[in-house]
């Protein structure tokens, strides 16, 4: 099995998801009444403590496969920014506004950018430096670089 | 949530020869964009019976997904012969990285539309208690599907389209689908429970 000695990227992550959850079941809660937002300030504000550090290990991390994680993520991030626009709008269509309006949105951003990096952390921590699949996504062969 | 519990495809150092296969079905794309802009177009309306129907048929098909996939077809797999498995996960996984995130985007972006015309998200409402229990259902679903199984679904993919798959990898990824099955089916069984009880007031 080809994996390399990593930070534990993927369990930081279910905690950082569990957090921002956790604070988006808390203000929908509350709705549509005055919504207390102490808390999920604080777990948004753990999540994104927990994001930044995943990004900046795995940033730092030796022997780690960047260009595969890169090809991986792009993709994942466009997918899931189209999800969370669409969140985004019906928060705003529903008249979400102020404070809410801006834990949510962090929080999506938070979820736009988590679930990629974990895709592309999965994906490339089993696939030595140097093996980039290319174009995986349209099915061309496996490539050295 | 996007993903089912579906067992290894161990593959063999010197397994033969395997047809090409996309990772995501670019077809497939023009579909989920289809569906995509027809939820917008029924969140914006704002009437009940699109938002119904979204939020019906996607839950429906979400729910049937998760257990079919996860407790009928995955030991039927399990119990297939390898080169079948592989053929199988090869041609079945591709297409739910596209039908499962859109499924279930359909069902949350439409149900909370329909929760705020229908009232039933307000914290007022006779049976609020249930509606946040279902948030807490869909948020262990998400958690379990985002962070641990999409992934993993993604990486055994990219791992079979190698030239030569290694079964060590693809066995270790799978075991996060079979931890979390039982998890994912007792989140769907409540989920029913849950909607049940929600429409019949």
């Amino acid at each position: 099995m080809s994996e390399q000695r990593l930070p534990p990227v993927t369990e930081l992550g279910v905690v950082s998801m569990a957090l921002i959850v956790t604070g988006g079941i808390t203000i929908a809660a509350q709705l549509p009444g005055d919504v207390a937002l102490g808390l999920p300030v604080a777990l948004l504000a753990a999540s994104a403590l927990i994001m930044v550090w995943n990004v900046v290990s795995l940033a730092r991390a030796p022997g780690f496969n960047r260009p595969l994680f890169f090809e991986v993520a792009r993709w994942a991030l466009l997918a899931y920014c189209v999800i969370a626009g669409i969140l985004e709008w019906v928060f705003v269509k529903d008249g979400t506004r102020g404070g809410v309006l801006v834990v949510l949105t962090l929080s999506l951003v938070v979820f736009a950018v988590h679930v990629p990096l974990l895709i592309g952390f999965t994906v490339a921590r089993f696939q030595p430096v140097g093996v980039r699949p290319t174009s995986q996504i349209d099915g061309a062969a496996e490539a050295t670089v | 949530m996007t993903d089912v519990a579906l067992p290894a495809p161990a593959v063999a150092p010197d397994a033969p020869a395997r047809a090409d296969f996309q990772i995501v079905p670019l077809r497939g794309l023009p579909v989920v964009g289809a569906v995509l802009v027809a939820l917008v177009v029924a969140i914006a309306s704002n009437r009940l019976w699109p938002l119904e129907f979204f939020h019906v048929a996607a839950g429906g098909l979400w729910t049937s997904f998760d257990l079919f996939l996860g407790f009928v077809l995955g030991p039927i797999i399990g119990r297939m012969a390898v080169p079948a498995r592989i053929d199988l996960t090869t041609k079945l996984m591709p297409k739910l990285l596209l039908i499962m995130p859109t499924i279930v985007t359909c069902t949350l972006a439409s149900g909370w539309q329909l929760g705020r015309l229908l009232g039933t998200i307000d914290s007022g409402y006779a049976n609020h208690s249930w509606i946040v229990a279902s948030y807490i259902v869909v948020g262990v679903m998400a958690v379990i599907a985002l962070a641990v199984l999409e992934p993993a679904n993604v990486a055994v993919l990219f791992e079979l389209k190698k030239p030569r798959p290694d079964p060590a990898v693809i066995g270790r990824l799978m075991k996060r689908f079979i931890y979390t099955a039982g998890i994912t089916g007792a989140m769907q069984v409540a989920t029913l429970v849950i909607m049940t009880k929600v429409a019949t007031g």
